[in-house]
Formats: C-alpha cells, sequence, structure tokens
C-alpha cells in the first residue's frame, strides 16, 4: 500500500486531457446536430417537428449512462464488430449535446418574437437568410447564458465514461484510489478538479444572464 | 449484423421489476427528502445568519458543479472512514437526497423570489396573519411558478437514480448489467432497459402534467 502522492496527482491531470477532449468531441458534432434539431424542432412543417420531438421524448427520457452502455456494449455485439471505446463514447454524448443543446437553442429561437420573422420576410430575403441575418443573432445572445450552463452539464457527464473503462479524470481517480486504498481524499481530489473547472462556468453562465435582464 | 431475440430477457422479469420498484424508491426518497432540505436552505438563504448563508451557498455551488457520480463515491467511502458501514442502498438514497436538495433550494427560492414585496404587503393589509400571508399569499403562487422546474428536476433524478447501480445498489440500471452478464445479449437488455426508463419518464411527466392541473386550477390563468 502506498500513499497518495504528488504522482498520482500528475496522473490525474494527464487524465483530465481526456475529459477535455471528449468535450470537445462532444461539442464539434454536437453543435451542428443541435443547430439541426433547433431549426427542424422549429419548422413550420409538421413532419420534422413531430419527428424530433420523438427523438427529444426518446433521448431525454434514457440515462446517459444508458446511452453510453448502450453504444458500448449493446451496438458493437448486435453488429459484431468492435468499435473502439473513444468511439462509442463520443457517439453517446454528441447524441447526448444534439439533443439537449438543440433544445436549450430551440428555446432561444422561439424567445425571438415571431414579428421579428415578419419583419425580415417584408424586407424580400429568403426564410435562411431570414434565420441567418435576424433571428439567430438575437437567439444566440438569448440562448448563451443556457449553452454556458449546458457545458458544466456535459463537463460533469463525462465523468460517466468511466463506467465504461474509458480513462478519463473519474476513472483515473478510480484507479488511484484502487491504488492508495485512500477513496474519500482521492475523489475529494477529483471533486476539486471538476469544480476548479465547473465553477468559474457557472459563474460567467449567471453573468451573461445578469447582463441579458439588465439590457432587456 | 447479429439476429434480435429478447426471448432470454423474459426469465427476468422478476429482477427487472424489482429493479424499477428499487428505482422508484430511490426517486421517491430523493424528492421528499430534496425538497426538505431545498425549502430549509431556500428560506435560510432569505433570513438566515451569515455564516449559516455562506455554508449553504457552499453546499449548492458545490454540489451543483461536481459529477453526481463522484458525488455518490465520496458518500459511499465517507462513512466507513468514520467506522460506519453504510450499505448502498441508504448511501445512493443520501447522495441523490443531498444532490436534488441543491438544486431544489436554488428553484424555491427562485420561487420565493418570484412574489414582489407589494404582494405580502397587500396580504397584511387584507388582514391576514403572518403565517396566513406565508401559505396563501407567497407559497401558493410561488409553488406555482417553480412547478415545471422542479417537476423537470424530478424527472432528472430519477433519471440520475442509475448512477446509484455505480456502488452496487440493485436498481434498474444494475439488473440490466446483471442480466448482460448472464445472457450476453447486451444489445436486447441496454434496448430493453433504455426503453423503459422512457416509460418511466414518460408516466411521471404525465403524472405531474394532471397534478398541475388538479393543483393549481385556481385562480384562473392569467
Amino acid at each position: 500500500m502506498r500513499q497518495f502522492s504528488m504522482i498520482d496527482f500528475v496522473a490525474l491531470t494527464t487524465a483530465l486531457q481526456y475529459t477535455v477532449l471528449l468535450v470537445i468531441l462532444a461539442l464539434a458534432f454536437g453543435t451542428p446536430l443541435a443547430l439541426l434539431m433547433a431549426l427542424l424542432r422549429t419548422s413550420r412543417a409538421a413532419i420534422p417537428r413531430w419527428a424530433t420531438a420523438f427523438v427529444l421524448q426518446l433521448v431525454q427520457g434514457i440515462p446517459l449512462l444508458a446511452l453510453l452502455m448502450f453504444f458500448y456494449f449493446g451496438l458493437p455485439v448486435f453488429l459484431g464488430v468492435q468499435i473502439p471505446p473513444l468511439v462509442a463514447v463520443t457517439v453517446a454524448f454528441t447524441i447526448y449535446t444534439a439533443v439537449f443543446l438543440g433544445e436549450i437553442w430551440r428555446g432561444g429561437i422561439e424567445a425571438v418574437k415571431q414579428t421579428q420573422w415578419e419583419a425580415a420576410a417584408s424586407l424580400g430575403i429568403s426564410r435562411w437568410q431570414q434565420f441567418r441575418y435576424v433571428i439567430a443573432p438575437q437567439a444566440m445572445k438569448i440562448a448563451l447564458p443556457a449553452t454556458v450552463g449546458f457545458l458544466v452539464q456535459l463537463i460533469k457527464g463525462t465523468s460517466l465514461a468511466a463506467v465504461v473503462g474509458f480513462v478519463e479524470l473519474t476513472r483515473a481517480g478510480q484507479l488511484v484510489s484502487a491504488a492508495t486504498f485512500q477513496p474519500l481524499l482521492v475523489y475529494s481530489v477529483v471533486a476539486a478538479v471538476y469544480f476548479a473547472i465547473c465553477f468559474p462556468l457557472t459563474l460567467w453562465s449567471r453573468n451573461l444572464e445578469a447582463r441579458l435582464n439588465g439590457s432587456r | 449484423m447479429g439476429n434480435l431475440n429478447f426471448r432470454p430477457l423474459w426469465r427476468y422479469q422478476d429482477a427487472i421489476i424489482e429493479g424499477i420498484i428499487t428505482t422508484l424508491w430511490l426517486t421517491l426518497i430523493a424528492t421528499l427528502a430534496g425538497l426538505i432540505i431545498g425549502t430549509i436552505c431556500a428560506v435560510v438563504l432569505r433570513r438566515g445568519p451569515k455564516p449559516i448563508r455562506y455554508l449553504i451557498y457552499t453546499y449548492i455551488e458545490v454540489i451543483r458543479n461536481t459529477p453526481p457520480l463522484i458525488q455518490i463515491f465520496i458518500v459511499f467511502f465517507v462513512f466507513p472512514g468514520f467506522g460506519v458501514r453504510l450499505d448502498p442502498f441508504p448511501a445512493a438514497s443520501i447522495a441523490l437526497s443531498l444532490y436534488f436538495g441543491a438544486y431544489a433550494s436554488e428553484i424555491i427560492r427562485s420561487g420565493l423570489d418570484s412574489i414582489p414585496r407589494s404582494q405580502v404587503e397587500a396580504g397584511h393589509c387584507l388582514g391576514l396573519s403572518s403565517l396566513q400571508v406565508f401559505v396563501h399569499v407567497v407559497l401558493g403562487p410561488a409553488l406555482r411558478n417553480i412547478y415545471p422546474s422542479i417537476t423537470s428536476q424530478i424527472v432528472l433524478v430519477l433519471l440520475g437514480t442509475s448512477i446509484a447501480s455505480q456502488i452496487s445498489t440493485e436498481e434498474l440500471f444494475h439488473t440490466a448489467g446483471f442480466i448482460d452478464s448472464r445472457t450476453f445479449r447486451s444489445f436486447e437488455v441496454y434496448a430493453l432497459i433504455a426503453l423503459i426508463y422512457v416509460l418511466l419518464v414518460t408516466a411521471f411527466r404525465l403524472l405531474f402534467a394532471l397534478i398541475g392541473r388538479v393543483a393549481f386550477r385556481w385562480p384562473t390563468r392569467r
């Protein structure tokens, strides 16, 4: 048995890189899909609205943990192929990001008054241009605090990748804890690292929200 | 491409039902305890002494900015440090209650803040006692304002109970792992369990919508 030492702390911070990597991958693949979700959800046509509402109900009704397990254990067995852990985990977090962020952005788009669409339409620009130049800038401003808030959710959510054995911060914590027999200390350090990342983001989100409400 | 076969799972219906019941218990305990914690914190944050207010503020921020998985580990491992052996179920209940309590106190606080002072003064002018004012003028309308956010947070707690499986609480998600290890039908197991969660969440949402409609009928909608 050995004590928790500097080496273990280095191991944790190294693993933190993979937490960051997961967040970046989830955002890289998830945000375009989230935009698509938001656009389809606010579409004038009924079928895309219903289809995306169904996807939303489905994904929001499944624990993130189950989503991860499904893509890590379930799907590869069914398809009969090997899927690398990073790919499986990325797919799960991408879907998670697309659905939850898409819903936040839908709220932002719908918070912009209908008259803005009409005013834009009266300028004779196309529907896409109406969105791109008139609605999106306003919606972005409205949705920014909640988007930053979601980022905190996503960072915390990546801890679940530990469950399928992907070595990010939480998994590294489990390994160090098993090696040192000091779970309380190790998990407190891990929690502190998460807190150090998430708390500034939370403050930023709150600040943005206060400023947004002030400017109205 | 494999073939789908849900039949091997049928034998485990008892385990699945027990898992669902444990999941629902965890959700219920965390909801009730969390609401109590949240109400106390919200009230103390408004008019408590400063050191206690800072303590509560720290509690809320720590819970909201760290992963629930880590929280559940810490609760599970903190008690043996004091020589008390805690079973997974009570440990998970405590962790989830503390988790929901932090979110609930923020929501309840915003609900109390949403009632303008003038409304309280109006209540006093009508000759209501302080308690009557708190119950009828502040709490009632505040509850109506926060009902949507509280109920969607409860749904998140229901989904969050799945992480209790990681300290081997035998709830629904733990059952999934158990059946998977016996049948090796990973795809079918996780698809089925995901579907059960979706159904539970849908049932919860419908129930909350129904309760909301009955409980907040008065006064007529603005």
